[in-house]
């Protein structure tokens, strides 16, 4: 199989190129994009990419496969390559700057996320034990709390790559809904005037390609609807 | 929160509900001239005088005149705070769209209630 590679060593390159691998892909078997690459790396040890947990838990090997944004690990060849030709192209997370090969610079992204203050805030005081919650209240966090930051769906956002130090972007609104919708959470009013700006929330343009990337099937584009609304319930 | 002067209507939500509400305004002014047209098949110019000095004809134009312009600032703000980032040209582009809006605007009152 053709596996071409987005490479960058701002050490040694004057400007980013793709390379090309010619990797044996066992007879019968459907590995995934990550074994490819580790194929790669057994032929070509200088080509970077991040990995841990090797099954979409951990979300550090978020790349674009063949134009499309995904966690490495638990995307197939099949799915990578359908109704395309049999090349593997990988590059890295698009908009955000290069550190090495598929390695991009998270900082904006992080610090997007940790300007909606991912944690629980309440200022009641704490209980013995622990703040309960019904069955319905924690259902209200499903397809909410499961996000790995992998940081497919911001980077897969025009309206993130166009401001990324303004819009929050697909994966940090998912999480400050989260905590929007938390009953544990008592910062409610302060988290939605927070976001009440021209482009924290509303630079979202519903286009939902961070939806049709997500590895773990979430829907960031929902979760700024509720908060749109909320926003909207709190000012009407 | 992220600061920003020139955009129209303060915060965030309210360019978002004054964009969502002249999108409607202008699509049901748009389909009742559409309207008018195919049900006036041999349209004459004095028909189509006759519908804009009706009153309520000059109102619904007024509000559709005012919406463009507030959904063509919003609009065309967003643009350029998505596509041009030097400060200086960007200022510059939204002044001449700002003088574009204020003369459209004008020039629509003058046509609609001149003389």
């Amino acid at each position: 199989m053709l596996v071409s590679i987005y490479r960058y060593n701002p050490e040694k390159d004057e400007a980013p190129y793709m390379q090309d691998y010619d990797i044996a892909i066992p007879a019968g078997k459907d590995l995934m994009v990550l074994d490819v690459l580790n194929l790669v790396k057994e032929q070509d040890s200088s080509v970077a990419y991040r990995r841990s947990c090797r099954e979409g838990v951990c979300g550090s090997d978020g790349m674009n496969i063949n134009g499309k944004n995904g966690l490495a690990c638990i995307t197939p060849i099949s799915e990578a390559t359908k109704g395309k030709n049999d090349k593997l192209i990988l590059r890295p997370l698009p908009g955000m700057p290069v550190i090495r090969d598929l390695v991009i610079d998270m900082a904006v992204f992080y610090k997007q996320y940790e300007s909606i203050k991912p944690y629980l805030d309440n200022d009641t005081p704490a209980p013995a034990i622990e703040r309960l919650q019904s069955p319905e209240e924690r259902a209200k966090l499903d397809g909410l709390y499961e996000c790995i930051l992998c940081a497919c769906c911001s980077t897969s956002c025009p309206s993130f790559w166009w401001n990324p130090e303004k819009f929050v972007g697909p994966a940090g609104l998912l999480q400050a809904y989260r905590f929007l919708a938390d009953t544990r959470d008592t910062s409610t009013q302060e988290r939605l005037a927070e976001l009440d700006d021209p482009f924290s929330v509303f630079r979202c343009r519903g286009i939902m390609n961070c939806v049709n990337v997500c590895p773990k099937g979430l829907n960031p584009t929902r979760a700024i609807g509720h908060i749109r609304n909320m926003l909207l319930q709190r000012e009407i | 929160m992220v600061a920003s002067i020139t955009n129209l209507g303060r915060s965030g939500l309210y360019d978002w509900v004054i964009q969502r509400t002249t999108a409607v305004i202008l699509a049901v002014y748009t389909l009742f001239l559409l309207g008018f047209v195919i049900a006036h098949p041999d349209l004459q110019y004095s028909d189509w005088q006759g519908l804009f000095s009706c009153t309520a004809m000059k109102i619904a134009s007024l509000l559709a005149l005012v919406s463009i312009c507030a959904h063509g600032w919003v609009g065309m703000w967003t643009i350029a705070t998505d596509y041009i980032h030097a400060t200086g040209i960007r200022f510059l582009f939204l002044l001449v769209v700002a003088a574009f809006v204020f003369v459209y605007l004008v020039w629509g009152i003058d046509i609609l209630w001149g003389a």
